[in-house]
Formats: structure tokens, C-alpha cells, sequence
């Protein structure tokens, strides 16, 4: 008889939307975390939508909203700006949010749709009948013992460890991987009315980001390609020259240091097996472009806690009853995860006069939506050879 | 681990505990129980990890 019909490893939000949903839905529930606090230490941008958030049930607390944008600036390699209302700007732009507090929120009503959760509580094995997950061994304030489950959920974020010991395959190359490192500074001058991307040879295969908190305050970042990167540091080193040539930046002092990796790659071809299911940045759900997952692993978490609910219904976490999910996340974002990837594998090898061009056709012909399609279309009005590398998206 | 003496090793006065370093790692090698950053005997050395490492804190310890 196991202990609990799912256990979840991991409250960050895919952990903790999984954990309310499986609840909701009849299942005796167990979320795990090992760290000591939810939400800290943050390893993120903050930055999201709001269009999505009404569709998985969230209701943002005041706590959780840092502050409200118009919309995002795309600035180019020359300083040139071409802006995005909200509407327009896609899936991580309108809030920017406290991970602290957010996540928070999200275990709480997780907590509140029957989970039960445990701090400093580590995965350290998972049990195994054959090839069958029948639970986690877990190190909870020093002492360890064996949980049963009907399911094990990898909600273990980018380091994932549940997936790798599952045997299913989370293992990226390196122009898949985007390390980053951001300061969170303050007495600085931004446009606190826009969230910012800096593109171009400041960040190799990637971006800087200001993500404004407040009006003197942002969430200042940089991602790069694994495959770009040279020096041990790099990444941070590229960020300080940025923040030393940038006057509006030179003054601001760190508040908080945040550094982590995030995933760039297209869809993995398998999720679950029998007994266990990934979801999130443990399952690669990332836009591929913007290197956003909060959303995806949101929209995963609820699909993944509503098929659990199935599966407790009908005894049954095989492999082939939690096929349920791996079609379910797939309807909703593969394609999209795999088109931006293709769009990313091309973006990474363009040039800073590639950027300004583009920057500045925006700015000239316009754009009606942030789509990959609709920039191309606007493009080619201008530089019809520019696109021609991008045939396959029109 | 090859047999000579090269390691890999976390400057715990720079890692910052992101895991990064342990999600790039292409043998899963690195095990990262909150702050403890540990190296296993699967590290074939590849490097990456030190690459990876968005403060550099990840460094090799010749043996050689």
C-alpha cells in the first residue's frame, strides 16, 4: 500500500500547480522541498504575462505583483528601441513578480487543495520494482526514509535529478543551454514602464534583460549560450561591462544575486514512463527564445495534477495511463516550443548589423502581432535576402 | 574519475548553489543537496561544468 498516490518533488511552480490539481482532483498528495524556504533563493527573471494566468486558476496576491508594465523594449546593438505594447509582447512580458512571494502563493493553494508539504526535505533515490517507480527515498532534516507512491512527479526544475534516475532522457548539448546571472539593483534609471531586451554581441546567443521592481530598482540580467562561452565567469563578467558602459546602470548597487542555467532546447521526446512523470524546467518546457518557463510549467502542472487525479480513479500509473499528459502538454505547447527553438537555432547566428537592421524595419513597417511569422513578413518588405533564411517559418 | 589525480572542484566562497553545473552535466556526475556540491566517480572530466558556471567558481585540480 503506497504512502501517498503522488509525490512531487520540488515547489517551485510546476511542482506546487501539480500538486494542487493531482489534490483537487481525489489524489493523496506529498510535495517535497529541499530547500528551507519556498520561493528562495530566486533563480529567475520575474518576468511574465497576464493573459495566461486566469486559464490555470491563478489569482495573483498583491504581494506576489512587483510591478505592472506597458509593455517590452527590444533595444538593438546601435541603442535603437522599438517597443511592444502588452497585447503584443507575448508570454513573459505585463507583470514582473516576487518569485518569493509567488511561489508562495502557488504552494499555498496547493496546501489548500489537500497536499501535504515538507521543507528540507531532498530526494535522494528513487524505489524501483523492475522497470516500475514505486517511490523516493527522501533525506528530511537529516534523516532518511522511503516514501511510496503511486507516481513520482520530477518537479526538480533545470538540475533535475528525478528524470535522470527514471532513465528517461533530460541530457542537452551545449547549444541547448543558456547560463545566466543577474543583479537585482537598485539606485538605478531605467524606464520603469517597460520590461527591456538588449540584443546583440553584449549577450552571444542570448540577452540582457531589465526587468523593472520599482521605479529605482530591476531585475538586471544576462543570458549566453553555453556554446558561446569561453572563460570560466564569462557570463558575469559580460554582464558588468554592460552594467559599467550603461549610464543609466553605472550608479546601481546589488540588492541580490541570482545565477542559474536555463534550457533552449526543442521538445524531449519522452516525459513519463510507469510511476513517473516530469513537468516543468525538469521536463524542458521553456521557450526556447525568451528562456521563460513560468507559464509553460503552470499550464504542464495543471494538465499533469488533472491526469493524476484520472490515474488515482483508476488505480492505474502506468505508462500508458499517464500517456494522458504527454499528449495533453504536447497539444498545448509543442509546437510552439519546437518552432521557437528552430527560430532560436537561427537568431544565435545573426549579427549585430543583422539586429539593427531588423530593429529598424520594425520600427519602420510596424508590426501587428509578436509573432515569428508577422516580424518575417515585416522584414521582408525591407530586406526580402534577410528572410530568405528563414524560409521555413512562412 | 580517471585514474590520475585531476579533480574537479566548487570554490565554496563563489558557488552560489544554482545548479547549473548540475543540469549541463552530461553523465550526471554532480550532486547538489542545497549548498553541498559534490563530484561523483562518473566525471570524466569534460569541463563543462566549469564553462557552465555563470560566477567561474567550478575549478580543476591538476594532479598531474
Amino acid at each position: 500500500m503506497p504512502d501517498f498516490d503522488v509525490v512531487v518533488v520540488g515547489a517551485g511552480p510546476a511542482g506546487s500547480m501539480t500538486a494542487k490539481f493531482a489534490a483537487k482532483n481525489g489524489a493523496k498528495v506529498l510535495m517535497i522541498e529541499k530547500r528551507q524556504e519556498i520561493g528562495s533563493p530566486v533563480r529567475c527573471g520575474e518576468g511574465i504575462s497576464r493573459s495566461w494566468l486566469d486559464s490555470v486558476g491563478i489569482t495573483l496576491d498583491s504581494k506576489s505583483i512587483a510591478r505592472q508594465v506597458k509593455g517590452a523594449k527590444i533595444v538593438s546593438p546601435n541603442g535603437t528601441s522599438f517597443y511592444l505594447s502588452e497585447k503584443m509582447a507575448g508570454n513573459e512580458v505585463g507583470i514582473v513578480i516576487d518569485r518569493i512571494f509567488f511561489d508562495k502563493l502557488l504552494a499555498h493553494d496547493a496546501v489548500k487543495a489537500g497536499a501535504d508539504l515538507m521543507l528540507k526535505t531532498s530526494a535522494v533515490k528513487l524505489l524501483k520494482s523492475g522497470n516500475k517507480i514505486t517511490g523516493v527515498k527522501v533525506k528530511s532534516f537529516g534523516e532518511t526514509k522511503d516514501i511510496k507512491a503511486g507516481c513520482v512527479v520530477g518537479a526538480d526544475g533545470y538540475e533535475s535529478q528525478v528524470g535522470r534516475w527514471a532513465g528517461i532522457n533530460t541530457i542537452l548539448t551545449p547549444r541547448d543551454i543558456t547560463s545566466c546571472f543577474q543583479y537585482r539593483l537598485t539606485n538605478i534609471s531605467h524606464d520603469a514602464d517597460y520590461c527591456e531586451f538588449i540584443l546583440g554581441s553584449a549577450a552571444p546567443g542570448g540577452y540582457i534583460w531589465i526587468f523593472p521592481k520599482n521605479e529605482d530598482t530591476a531585475n538586471v540580467g544576462i543570458g549566453m549560450q553555453l556554446s558561446k562561452l569561453k572563460d570560466p565567469g564569462d557570463v558575469k563578467k559580460y554582464l558588468d561591462r554592460f552594467i559599467q558602459k550603461d549610464a543609466r546602470l553605472r550608479k546601481g548597487r546589488p540588492l541580490e544575486l541570482v545565477s542559474g542555467a536555463v534550457s533552449i532546447c526543442a521538445p524531449i521526446d519522452r516525459t513519463i514512463g510507469d510511476g513517473i512523470l516530469l513537468v516543468g524546467d525538469a521536463a524542458r518546457q521553456i521557450d526556447p527564445i525568451t528562456g521563460g518557463g513560468i507559464s509553460n510549467s503552470c499550464k504542464a502542472g495543471k494538465i499533469a495534477g488533472e491526469v493524476l487525479g484520472k490515474a488515482v480513479k483508476e488505480k492505474d500509473f502506468s505508462e500508458k495511463s499517464l500517456q494522458r499528459y504527454e499528449k495533453g502538454w504536447r497539444d498545448v505547447m509543442e509546437n510552439h516550443l519546437y518552432r521557437n527553438w528552430m527560430a532560436k537555432e537561427k537568431l544565435v547566428t545573426l549579427s549585430d548589423e543583422t539586429f539593427n537592421k531588423i530593429i529598424t524595419t520594425l520600427n519602420e513597417v510596424g508590426v501587428e502581432k509578436m509573432s515569428t511569422f508577422a516580424i518575417l513578413k515585416a522584414i521582408e518588405t525591407k530586406y526580402p535576402e534577410l528572410v530568405k533564411e528563414f524560409q521555413d517559418f512562412l | 574519475m580517471p585514474k590520475d589525480l585531476d579533480e574537479l572542484q566548487a570554490d565554496v566562497t563563489r558557488c552560489m548553489h544554482c545548479g547549473a553545473c548540475v543540469g549541463s552535466c552530461p553523465v550526471n556526475a554532480i550532486y547538489l543537496n542545497e549548498v553541498v556540491l559534490e563530484f561523483n566517480d562518473d566525471c570524466t572530466l569534460c569541463k563543462r561544468c566549469i564553462k557552465v558556471c555563470p560566477v567561474g567558481a567550478i575549478k580543476l585540480i591538476g594532479g598531474r
